[in-house]
């Protein structure tokens, strides 16, 4: 993982998947949802824990994701107030371009944000007195990688269909606090 | 270095009526704070359709690379955001403090019309104490 500083700290240790119906009952519950999309704005995945408001269908919910992050992201690109040249509001920024931003919280959520350098972004969305989540995402991104971009009959841009990889996502987020 | 960077107050309607830059790189032309502001007032209104259970009052804190933004909402729908260091402190308390100045040299001001851009001296004045005062604590740790 040289773009992130190459610090080998997160090594992955790909477990045993748990059988379904065996999670430990003293496994925290905090998150709420996980959204994974592409450069192109395509959610490749959508996965949900606890989510009891539901306001739009699915598809409408995940474009406005989609936009909130893109706005979220040039408003912060232009607010940045420790760099002197920032171009222009409203255009569209590469990955690692400009100020970017790790989290926002509300009183009923935390949303915390990566992206990485081809453009996938990871989106958690969790209870909001959880503390900093970005290791966790670089995990989940490790976790994409090793069971989704290695699996050979996965195709680039298409929605995440890896049972491996489903499985993996669920016991890991049962431990996030 | 300052502590805070930037004062942003929103009308109910998502206009710009106060802007005050307390130290940043660069000051911030007017369209430019005129967009930021109404692009986070629409934003703070997704992030409420967006959230996972009910009762979401939209982001109060947004934590970027380089700065911390904190948003004050008051029961009207004015929204009060401060851009500052990240990491910074006592924000909220900071925000409140704001918003006991603009009731009270603002709203109180006859000359004053609602939803208006805020010309007061002495809300100037005051949150300029206020901020310095902020600046102070922070420095003195």
């Amino acid at each position: 993982m040289q773009f992130f500083g190459g610090s080998a700290a997160i090594g992955i240790t790909p477990s045993p998947a748990a059988p379904p119906g065996t999670a430990t009952s003293l496994s925290g519950n905090n998150a709420n949802m996980l959204y994974i999309f592409n450069r192109n704005g395509v959610c490749l995945l959508y996965r949900e824990w606890h989510r009891p408001l539901r306001t739009l269908d699915a598809q409408q919910d995940q474009k406005l994701m989609f936009g909130l992050l893109f706005s979220l992201r040039s408003f912060t690109a232009k607010m940045d107030p420790t760099s002197v040249d920032k171009g222009n509001l409203g255009v569209p920024l590469l990955p690692g371009q400009g100020c970017s931003y790790h989290s926002f919280q509300t009183n009923t959520y935390k949303l915390s944000f990566m992206e990485s350098p081809s453009g996938i972004k990871l989106i958690l969305v969790t209870h909001p007195k959880t503390g900093d989540l970005r290791d966790s995402l670089r995990y989940m991104y490790n976790l994409y990688v090793e069971y989704v971009v290695k699996n050979p009959i996965y195709v680039p841009g298409s929605a995440i269909k890896c049972e491996l990889f489903n499985t993996n996502l669920d016991q890991y987020v049962k431990t996030l606090i | 270095m300052a502590a805070v960077y930037n004062l942003f107050i929103i009308n109910k309607s998502g206009g710009l009526i106060f802007y005050k830059d307390y130290g940043s790189a660069e000051r911030m032309d007017t369209n430019d704070s005129l967009r930021l502001a109404s692009l986070w007032h629409s934003m703070h209104a997704i992030s409420q359709q967006l959230s996972p259970t009910i009762g979401c009052f939209g982001i109060e804190l947004l934590q970027a690379d380089n700065f911390d933004l904190h948003c004050f909402q008051s029961l009207t729908g004015t929204k009060f955001f401060v851009v500052c260091e990240p990491g910074a402190q006592h924000m909220e308390g900071l925000l409140k403090v704001i918003y006991e100045l603009y009731t009270d040299f603002v709203l109180k001001n006859p000359f004053y019309e609602m939803e208006m851009p805020i010309r007061c001296e002495l809300f100037d004045l005051h949150l300029s104490q206020a901020v310095q005062k902020e600046r102070v604590f922070i420095l003195g740790r």
